[in-house]
């Protein structure tokens, strides 16, 4: 068996294996969380959200995968077909080869790769190519005026993240995500970090495009966005996308700033829960309070959202940056 | 053997896209192959064991600069039919300076000899054993040619301050926009009160029916306030 892995039809069956086994969970996952956002967001609205499929309501996201299979896909006579077609494969292909380098427990990746964490801001980047190519290719004014502005707001937010991420990768001394967990054991980042966990989970917000920050799909003035003109499983991939980006930034910060698999402190009942378990709750408290956000907040107005990200954020963080560095280097706390 | 497969794959898809960002006729298509382009270039790097730099192409130049660079083709009103006019007549001119270029790649890759040692240096890796390359460039760039690298930033910004002197205008009669005062609460026109927890349930009608309305009362408004409530000035 062992000599059968080494092979290199041993390794690709080996990774397959662990693909799958990683996806499978998430794409449950992701369908749970579209259960959980309306039924949290009918509590807090004092409603009662999905109860008639299944007990509580729990198969119903399986009854609308249903009901987006059965529905006829639709592209548009003016569409420039190819790019129409490709948009939504590209935002759920980038939304799944992330968590190639996710490390769900120690050594629990299926690339541990050295520069993980420039990996994940790699593909997270990438990600406005699915909602600008959709905007454009649709041929429609209200799908391009969202594929503009979901544009504009991912690269604004990238910046200040780039340097969130810059300043938590000073005290690791590694770009590998493994690292950047180990060095959380003793202390986890968010504490000496508050201010930059801020940053980046506001920031997060933004670049999955959730409220506040939802102009690009915004209803009340843009229909629904860049995806006005896709019907069927081509709004389901979207969809799926869209919600595996939010698990993707849950864990991001869960690794960043609220270390990874580790328990709060070390002592005895909580070392004994497995890592894979609290790094999972972690992702859970993260998506609550997506959700918990967008039931108390307004939707941002866009000249607001871009000075929040220009003026706001970016001075700020890069202010931090040097002072993190600063405090590091003469404290000599800085890893070797 | 897979690694020279993986390398012609990427090499083949790359000299291909980049022949149609020139060949394609429709700008937003010419972009999104040099898109394609960037990205086999970094699976090159990523072959080559440059995995920083592969990073680092993907995250600037198709997260950003490709970004911005689409968003502007895309937003540009181009007529094709018009485009394709002049093809005819500035054809020779084209085909002229294609040759003089042509040529004299041919006299440069005629004349040209490799250093004796380049095949060693090809084969020994150029980071130090033991050393990630992401650390060899850190040590490179900011520790060993520190002021080079300051020096380049310095221009960079003085760049920056040029194109925002140039074009920032202070006209007057500007509608500025002062955030902290449009989103800040008068306290002589709003009222706020601690509500206790789920005390609101019984009177706005979800625990039990509204109960009937009070006789109206004699409120004092004031109306005359609306008018400067907001951030102009």
């Amino acid at each position: 068996m062992d000599a059968f892995l080494a092979t290199p039809l041993g390794i690709l069956a080996l990774t397959v294996a662990k693909a799958l086994a990683l996806l499978v969970p998430l794409l449950l996952a992701v369908a749970y969380l579209t259960w959980a956002e309306r039924k949290v967001l009918a509590l807090m609205q004092l409603r009662k959200g999905p109860n008639v499929v299944g007990p509580f309501g729990l198969l119903q996201p399986f009854a609308d995968a249903l009901k987006m299979l059965m529905k006829e896909t639709i592209i548009p006579s003016g569409a420039s077909r190819a790019l129409f077609v490709m948009a939504p494969m590209i935002t759920f292909g980038l939304a799944m080869i992330a968590w190639a380098v996710i490390p769900v427990s120690d050594g629990w990746a299926i690339a541990d790769i050295n520069v993980g964490v420039l990996y994940l801001f790699a593909i997270s980047s990438l990600g406005v190519y699915g909602v600008i190519v959709a905007g454009w290719a649709s041929n429609s004014k209200y799908a391009f005026l969202g594929a503009l502005r979901s544009a504009a707001q991912m690269v604004s937010y990238e910046v200040s993240m780039g340097f969130v991420i810059v300043t938590v990768l000073l005290c690791v001394g590694s770009l590998n995500l493994t690292d950047v967990v180990r060095a959380q054991e003793h202390i986890w980042f968010f504490i000496p970090l508050f201010p930059m966990f801020v940053i980046f989970f506001i920031s997060a917000l933004a670049e999955t495009n959730r409220a506040p920050f939802d102009l690009p799909e915004g209803e009340s003035e843009l229909v629904a966005g860049f995806f006005v003109e896709y019907s069927s499983l081509s709004f389901g991939l979207f969809f799926l996308g869209e919600y595996a980006n939010m698990i993707l930034m849950s864990a991001l910060v869960t690794i960043l700033f609220l270390g990874g698999w580790y328990p709060p402190f070390a002592i005895e009942p909580l070392t004994w829960i497995p890592g894979p378990l609290w790094f999972i709750a972690k992702i859970c408290f993260c998506l609550f309070v997506f959700i918990w956000v967008r039931a108390t907040f307004p939707r941002y107005r866009y000249d607001q959202l871009m000075r929040l990200g220009w003026k706001v954020f970016l001075p700020f963080s890069l202010f931090w940056l040097v002072l993190t560095a600063a405090v590091l280097k003469l404290t000599g706390w800085l890893p070797a | 053997m897979i690694a020279a497969l993986a390398f012609y794959f990427f090499a083949a898809i790359l000299i291909a896209s980049a022949v149609m960002v020139v060949t394609s006729r429709n700008p937003v298509h010419s972009v999104l192959f040099l898109i394609l382009c960037f990205f086999n270039a970094s699976a090159l790097f990523l072959i080559a064991g440059a995995e920083f730099l592969a990073m680092i192409l993907v995250i600037v130049y198709v997260g950003a600069v490709a970004v911005l660079f689409l968003f502007v083709v895309m937003m540009l009103d181009i007529d094709f039919a018009r485009l394709r006019e002049g093809f005819q007549r500035y054809a020779p001119v084209g085909a002229a300076v294609g040759g003089v270029l042509f040529l004299e790649l041919l006299m440069v890759l005629g004349t040209w000899r490799f250093a004796d040692d380049a095949a060693s240096l090809r084969i020994n890796p150029t980071t130090p054993g033991g050393i990630s390359n992401t650390a060899a460039i850190g040590r490179i760039l900011y520790t060993d040619y520190i002021y080079l690298f300051q020096a380049s930033g310095a221009v960079l910004l003085v760049a920056m301050l040029g194109a925002i002197v140039l074009t920032l205008r202070d006209r007057p009669g500007t509608k500025r926009q002062s955030v902290a005062v449009q989103v800040a609460r008068d306290p002589k026109l709003v009222e706020t009160r601690a509500v206790a927890l789920g005390a609101g349930l019984d009177t706005i009608g979800i625990r039990r029916p509204l109960p009937p309305p009070e006789p109206p009362k004699k409120v004092e408004h004031a109306a005359d306030h609306a008018a400067d409530h907001g951030g102009h000035h």
